[in-house]
This record gives C-alpha cells, sequence and structure tokens, in this order.
C-alpha cells in the first residue's frame, strides 16, 4: 500500500520582509489525516511560513506542493480552491452580518434566505459546531468569532484546515472543545497545523511536531518520540527547563503588618457591556509584597474587578481604596495598551500622563519631547526591547516587545498598585518568563500586585495567593491551592460560595 | 511620515495636478503654456497678485484649515466650518454695526469675540449631540450649514438688511470695526492672525500635553482611556468646540477685511475648500499656513487664467482634486508598509 502524496508539503520557504529574514529554507510536511503542531517563539516565523501555505505571502524562493503538485499561490482564493484554508488569530468577520451571511460571503454561497438556511444548517450538521444563523457577527464573544472563523473555512470544503494560536483566546474549557473538534476533524481525513507555544497542548493533540527558531526549523518529530524538554530546547536553542513553573509560595505565614493597599469592601460591580451586576458584595485586601492571581473562566467578572481597582470602572456599591499610582497592563496591547501609529516615546508619554519627569508647567502643560525620548530610549535597552528606537512606531514591534514596553510604562510610574491582565498573553516562553520575573521583582520591592491570566497553572505559578472569581463572588480556595481545587472553585456558582 | 517625506509627498502632487491640467489643456486645444503662465501671473506675478489675490483668498482657508486640523485631529469630522464661517460673519457683521463710537483695537477686537463665540455656539448641538448619544457630528454639523445659509439670508432681507431696504446685504460695519490694510494692496490684517494661529497651534499640537492627548484620542480613543486616562469625550466636545469658534473667527476676519458687510455667499465654499487645505498639510498647522498659500493661489490664478486665457476657472478644482487624491493615496500607502513592517 502507497501512502498518498502529501496535501500539504513547503519545501525550502525563505522570505524577506525589509531588513527581517523571517523565513530562511523551512521546510514543512505534512500528512493526510494528521494533526501537525507548529512550534516556535514569537517571530520564529510560523505564523509566516502558513501564510505562505495559504496564498498571503509569496516566498522569495522554495516551493508550495499541493497533492505532491507545485503550486503558484497568488492569493488565499488559490488556496482555497486547493483545499487549504486558515484561521486568523483575529476574526476577519463583517460585524454588521449575520453569522451565516459571513459564511456565505466567504464560501461563495448564495444569500436566498431559505437556501442559506438549509446550506448553513447542513454545514453545522456536518461539522458539529453550532452556531446561531441569524446572530450579527460583531455581537459574538471572542471564542465565537473564532468558531465562526472556522466555519468559514470549512464552508469552503477545506480539507487542511491551518489554525494560527487558536487557543490563545480561548478559556480552559473551551479549548478543550476547540481541540476535540480537531481531533474530529483529523478523524474524518482532514489535515490539522495547528499554530502554538503552549508544549502540552501540542503534545496533547498532534501526532507530529514541527518546531521553527529564526526562521529554520530545530526539530521534525512524532509526537510520541518527544518530550516538553527537547521541544523547549528546540524553541530556545538552549536548556529552557521548566523553571516556568514555580512553586507556590506560602503566604499563611506572612505577618498581616504589611499595609494593606488595595481594600475594596462589599463591591457591586456593573458588567462592562452596562447591562447589570457582574460582581456582587465582593471584597478582598491586596496587602504590600503580595500578587494575588484571580482565576476565572471568561465573563465572570474578573475584568471588572481588575479594572475596578485599576480605576476604569465605578462601582455600584461599596468601599475601594486603592493606593496611588496604579499601574494598569492591559490585555488588548494594540487597542488599549498602545497607540500603534504613535511612536514609543510617544506612548510612553502617554501611559505615565502627568507624572512623567518631561511634562513641565500647571496650567496648560508642556512635554519635553527630548527628554521623553531620551529616556524611552534607556527604557528600550533597560528591558531588551526590539526596536528601532524610541522614535519607533508602536506598530513596527512584534507582539513580545509591544509587551515589553508596556511592563516597561507600567513600573516607570513607580506604582504601588500593578494590575495587569493576562500580562503574558500571546508571548513566547522566554518573554513570558521575563515578564513573570519583573511582576515579582516589583511585588519584591513593595508594590502590590493583583493579576489574572486565563491560563491557571499562570495563575498558580505567578501569585502569592490565589482568589477565583465564579458566579459574581470573590472566593478563596484553602491554604495550599492546586491545579484540581482551584479549578473545581472555577467550576462552581454563587450558590455554594 | 516624516516631514521631509511629507513635503516630498505634497510637491510631487502639486506638479502632477499641474501636469495633468496642461495635458488636459493641450488635448482640449488650448495653449497649455499659455494657460499655465496666466495661472501663474495671477497668482505670483506681481506684488499686487501675490498679496490682493493669492495672499487675501490664503486668510480665510488658513484660517477655517487650522479649525478643521484641531477637530480632525481628535478624530471628529466637523464638516460643519462653512456654517461656523456665516454664523461667525453674522456676529462679526451685527457687532461691526454697533462699534462705530470705540477705538479700533477694542472695535476689531469686539467683533472677533463675537465671531468666536458664535462659531463655538454653532457646533454646540451636534457636540451635545455626539457626547451624550453619539450622533455621528458628520451628519449634524453638516446640516447645520444650510440652517446658517439660510439664516444669513433671512439677515440680508431682515434684521441687518442696509437702510434703503433694497439690497440682500447689511450697511458696511463701521470704520473703526475694519481690519487695516497693507497700504497700496487689499492685503489685510488678518494674514498676520493667520501667521499667529498657525504658529500658535503648532506650539499647542506639539509641545503641551493637551495637544498631545487630542491625537491621542483620535488615533486610538480606547487606548488614549485606559492607559492615558484621558477623558475621550471631553477632548472631543473641546476639540469640537475651538474648531467651531476658529472657523467663525474666520468669518469676522473675512467681513472685517474683505467685504466690510454680510452678503449671501459670501463664502466660496471656504469651509470644504479648506478641508482640502487641513488633509494636505496632513494637519500640521504650519502646513496648513502653506497649503492654504498655496490654494489661495491656484483660486487667485483660476480667475487670472480664465481673464487672460478664456479657459473655465472651475478647471482648477481638478488640480485641486488630483493633489487630494495623490496625498491620500500616499498616507495609505504608508500605513500599508507601517503595517507590513509590524508582522513577526
Amino acid at each position: 500500500m502507497s501512502t498518498p502524496p502529501s496535501p500539504l508539503a513547503l519545501r525550502g520557504i525563505a522570505k524577506r520582509f525589509g531588513s527581517v529574514q523571517a523565513l530562511h529554507g523551512a521546510d514543512f510536511v505534512l500528512a493526510a489525516g494528521e494533526v501537525h503542531a507548529l512550534l516556535g517563539e514569537n517571530g520564529a516565523g510560523k505564523t509566516t511560513l502558513m501564510r505562505v501555505a495559504d496564498g498571503l505571502v509569496r516566498p522569495d524562493a522554495g516551493a508550495v506542493l499541493v497533492d505532491g503538485v507545485a503550486r503558484a499561490l497568488r492569493s488565499p482564493r488559490d488556496a482555497r480552491r486547493l483545499g487549504i484554508g486558515m484561521v486568523h488569530q483575529h476574526s476577519t468577520a463583517i460585524p454588521s452580518l449575520t453569522v451565516a451571511e459571513n459564511v456565505a460571503l466567504a464560501a461563495g454561497w448564495p444569500v436566498r434566505p431559505a437556501e442559506l438556511r438549509r446550506r448553513f444548517g447542513a454545514l453545522v450538521a456536518r461539522t458539529g459546531l453550532a452556531l446561531e444563523p441569524d446572530t450579527y457577527a460583531g455581537r459574538l464573544s471572542v471564542s465565537l468569532k473564532q468558531r465562526l472563523e472556522i466555519l468559514k473555512v470549512l464552508a469552503a470544503e477545506a480539507r487542511v484546515l491551518l489554525l494560527d494560536e487558536p487557543t490563545a483566546v480561548l478559556a480552559p474549557a473551551e479549548v478543550g472543545e476547540l481541540l476535540s473538534m480537531v481531533r474530529a476533524f483529523a478523524a474524518g481525513g482532514g489535515s490539522v497545523v495547528l499554530i502554538t507555544h503552549k508544549l502540552d497542548e501540542a503534545l496533547a493533540v498532534a501526532g507530529r511536531v514541527t518546531v521553527l527558531r529564526h526562521g529554520r526549523v530545530t526539530l521534525e518529530s512524532a509526537a510520541a518520540e518527544t518530550t516538553p524538554a527537547r521541544l523547549l530546547e528546540a524553541m530556545l536553542g538552549r536548556d529552557g527547563g521548566t523553571a516556568e513553573r514555580r512553586e507556590v509560595a506560602p503566604v499563611q505565614g506572612e505577618p498581616p503588618v504589611r499595609p494593606a493597599l488595595v481594600v475594596a469592601d462589599h463591591l457591586d460591580l456593573p458588567r462592562e457591556s452596562g447591562y447589570g451586576v457582574v460582581l456582587r458584595d465582593g471584597s478582598l485586601v491586596v496587602r504590600a509584597g503580595e500578587i494575588v492571581g484571580v482565576a476565572a473562566v471568561e465573563g465572570n467578572g474578573q475584568r471588572e474587578l481588575l479594572r475596578a481597582v485599576a480605576g476604569l470602572v465605578q462601582p455600584l456599591r461599596g468601599r475601594l481604596e486603592v493606593a496611588q499610582p496604579v499601574a494598569f497592563i492591559p490585555e488588548d496591547r494594540t487597542t488599549e495598551g498602545l497607540i500603534p501609529e504613535l511612536s514609543l516615546a510617544e506612548n510612553v508619554t502617554l501611559g505615565l500622563g502627568d507624572r512623567a519627569a518631561w511634562v513641565h508647567g500647571t496650567r496648560l502643560r508642556r512635554i519635553d519631547w527630548r527628554a521623553a525620548r531620551r529616556r524611552t530610549a534607556e527604557l528600550i535597552r533597560q528591558f531588551g526591547v526590539r526596536a528601532a528606537g524610541p522614535t519607533a512606531p508602536a506598530a513596527s514591534l512584534s507582539g513580545g516587545n509591544q509587551q515589553r514596553i508596556v511592563v516597561a510604562r507600567a513600573l516607570e510610574l513607580a506604582p504601588r498598585v500593578i494590575v495587569a491582565e493576562n500580562p503574558t498573553r500571546g508571548l513566547d516562553v522566554a518573554a513570558a518568563r521575563e515578564v513573570h520575573e519583573r511582576l515579582r521583582a516589583a511585588a519584591a520591592a513593595g508594590a502590590a500586585v493583583l493579576v489574572h491570566a486565563s491560563d491557571l497553572d499562570e495563575v498558580l505559578a505567578l501569585a502569592t495567593r490565589v482568589l477565583v472569581v465564579a458566579g459574581g463572588a470573590i472566593l478563596a480556595p484553602g491554604p495550599a491551592p492546586t491545579r484540581a481545587t482551584v479549578g473545581a472553585l472555577m467550576l462552581r456558582g454563587r450558590a455554594s460560595s | 511620515m516624516s516631514t521631509a517625506r511629507a513635503l516630498l509627498v505634497a510637491l510631487g502632487a502639486v506638479a502632477l495636478g499641474l501636469a495633468l491640467l496642461a495635458l488636459g489643456l493641450w488635448a482640449a486645444g488650448y495653449d497649455a503654456l499659455a494657460a499655465l503662465g496666466a495661472l501663474w501671473d495671477g497668482a505670483f506675478g506681481s506684488w499686487y497678485a501675490l498679496t490682493s489675490a493669492t495672499l487675501v483668498r490664503a486668510v480665510p482657508l488658513i484660517i477655517v484649515g487650522l479649525s478643521i486640523a484641531v477637530a480632525f485631529r481628535a478624530g471628529a469630522l466637523n464638516i460643519g466650518a462653512e456654517g461656523q464661517f456665516y454664523a461667525g460673519a453674522i456676529a462679526a457683521t451685527w457687532v461691526g454695526l454697533h462699534v462705530g463710537a470705540w477705538p479700533m483695537p477694542a472695535a476689531i477686537l469686539a467683533t472677533w469675540l463675537a465671531a468666536l463665540a458664535a462659531g463655538a455656539l454653532w457646533i454646540v448641538v451636534p457636540v451635545w449631540l455626539r457626547v451624550r448619544y453619539g450622533v455621528l457630528e458628520v451628519i449634524s454639523t453638516l446640516v447645520l450649514n444650510f440652517v446658517a445659509e439660510a439664516l444669513v439670508s433671512l439677515m440680508v432681507q431682515g434684521p441687518l438688511q442696509e437702510h434703503t431696504h433694497i439690497y440682500p446685504q447689511s450697511d458696511l460695519i463701521a470704520a473703526s470695526a475694519r481690519l487695516p490694510l497693507l497700504p497700496g494692496t487689499r492685503l489685510h490684517l488678518g494674514f498676520l492672525l493667520a501667521l499667529a494661529l498657525g504658529v500658535s497651534f503648532w506650539w499647542l499640537f506639539a509641545r503641551t500635553v493637551w495637544g498631545f492627548r487630542l491625537l491621542a484620542v483620535g488615533l486610538g480613543p480606547r487606548a488614549a482611556l485606559v492607559s492615558g486616562r484621558v477623558p475621550a469625550r471631553r477632548m472631543i466636545a473641546a476639540a469640537l468646540l475651538l474648531s467651531g469658534a476658529i472657523a467663525g473667527l474666520a468669518g469676522a476676519v473675512e467681513v472685517g477685511g474683505v467685504s466690510r458687510a454680510l452678503y449671501q455667499n459670501l463664502s466660496p465654499g471656504y469651509g470644504f475648500t479648506a478641508i482640502a487645505v487641513a488633509l494636505l498639510a496632513r494637519l500640521r498647522p504650519l502646513g496648513v499656513i502653506l497649503t492654504g498659500i498655496l490654494f489661495g493661489a491656484l483660486e487667485a490664478g483660476a480667475g487670472a487664467m480664465q481673464r487672460d486665457a478664456g479657459i473655465p476657472s472651475v478647471l482648477v478644482y481638478v488640480v485641486e482634486a488630483v493633489i487630494i487624491l495623490v496625498v491620500l493615496l500616499a498616507d495609505v500607502a504608508a500605513r500599508r508598509s507601517l503595517a507590513r513592517g509590524g508582522q513577526g
């Protein structure tokens, strides 16, 4: 029995963007019916390589073979015709069209209501991905938007599914759902490329693993024949180890003399969308030197709690006292953390506001931009930001480097309280570790840190004390929280609190 | 985009626009060289042409262009400068008719203050609708242009009509409220005001926290609020009110320096041409001074071209349109290359 030709093979792909060589002759072979994890740090070239397969990026050198035949892909439309579809990190749906209309647009279906409903129903039945066809795409949650993206690709009869960091935006329960969809698709004969930098996820779901580092393939192996340590080494180019997982520091013995920098007393918080109460009667104390980790399933009020402490959400009721200055690290770097069109010096100035050393005067305050650029250049050096300089636009930086600037700016405030929302979202292992170290150092220097991460392991690794927000209440797990005890609490409703 | 590159793009756009005009004239059988010569002479050919044609037309374009730049920087699209200009012109005329006994500086200042207030007042409703209910200011400000034009029409046939009640215009404003002229020309004090405003706005935008916040709100209102604690609504409201006031001031300057009375059609669409002026300058105040003079020159030259070469002056609008298109395209290209550079 001969093996069928690979549905997608990339040979010797090279691509340069300006001064950056993103890919140096990378090879990648996908087998029919397999889930193939593509691992690598931020900027390793994972997304670029898959954009080549999707026809979005034209390589400088190398060949794309589909079913063993070399193809010149000029656009995603060419790729789709050959059965290849990519799901991007950000939604490409049109918000003012319904779910079914978006799918029709992507797949080239007619939009007569009866016909559309019939086809959409058949698609849902075929894929097992349920979605309300008449909802406007703009009203979907992030995870449902992603489901819509997958439906759009599957509606076009894709045999090869390219998923760009699909789990980055999902809560733990949703990740499981997505991965079982991926497995089912592969079991039906389709092939999936899963771009990720989460090792556990790659090993759990993938049959094969390819690791990219600086645009080159450093490892290609069956998942069963490799280990997390070996993958990490291939990603980082050194012994990465698993130092990321740290013991949860005991805090019970901590003397209570440290000042409480955040005191929340019987807080009621409004849902961010403006309708209803998301958190009732919540109380919380964060003391100097503490890192309080908030574990929660998306939408339980952890976002509003953090934003209330950061001063962005007004409590409906209750007392909230927060020592100033407060630094806030929002989870969405490009819409809330930074203004992409502005330079790094301007973004740093924006975040520091009147506390910047280079803002003078009382009534019409003036900015000394020369001093702003000088200090920003120092921050770039201190925090190892890879940027052309303080006048480089924030958009020209990679995600990890953008986050370094956001963190550098937050610490530049000399904050007494730091509130961080998913501070390592989308970062590679080394950059995430660096952010953790910065937060720990700030806490050791006397700041009170309140942090939420969607990834429970990250909360457990980082926090000195863990709280759970579930069912509209703040809950405290026992003295030695574990994945199991915290996880159980996260799923409990208010009735059990 | 760097200042040098922006300047290069603008110059290229002007050259391309003029080249296309010449090509079109040549194709239509005109003497293109003679036409461009007439255009040049009408705009810059003599001291009189420069001061009394080009710069006089540039004054309202610069002042309204600055008004547009303030609003657009904050991401608020004030399309109602035409109406605010008229509101300012009405107020200035009314005050100008009543200050005959005042010393000149006080009389002029009074017309300016009245116009600033009237321009701001004319945009109060759009501001309130935008801030309170999120109604698009593009529509509300645009609609008020028609109301303002109707109001001028009412004024010059009613309360402000000249004393013989024959012509649809006001009496001439008091001599003390008229702007002094540069001897031997028709260029008035308003030109110095325009330059001073340009420099002031440059300082405000480039050197102050307020000006920087305005830009931040315009480019990224979410980030400005979350990371900068900038109250976006308040900034937008302030920008629109200031924009309205400055557009109103331009109306006072036109009445005080050029028309000396209120007419219908006092503005040949300054409120709209100034949008092009501001965009061509990339909303930079010092650039607005240059592009205002450029557009003033084009319109002055267009008149001369019609007189001396018999070519319809409206053809100059083709040049203006080409300039805007080229600049917008260059802007899109710059954005694209920035986005491409940002991919890991």
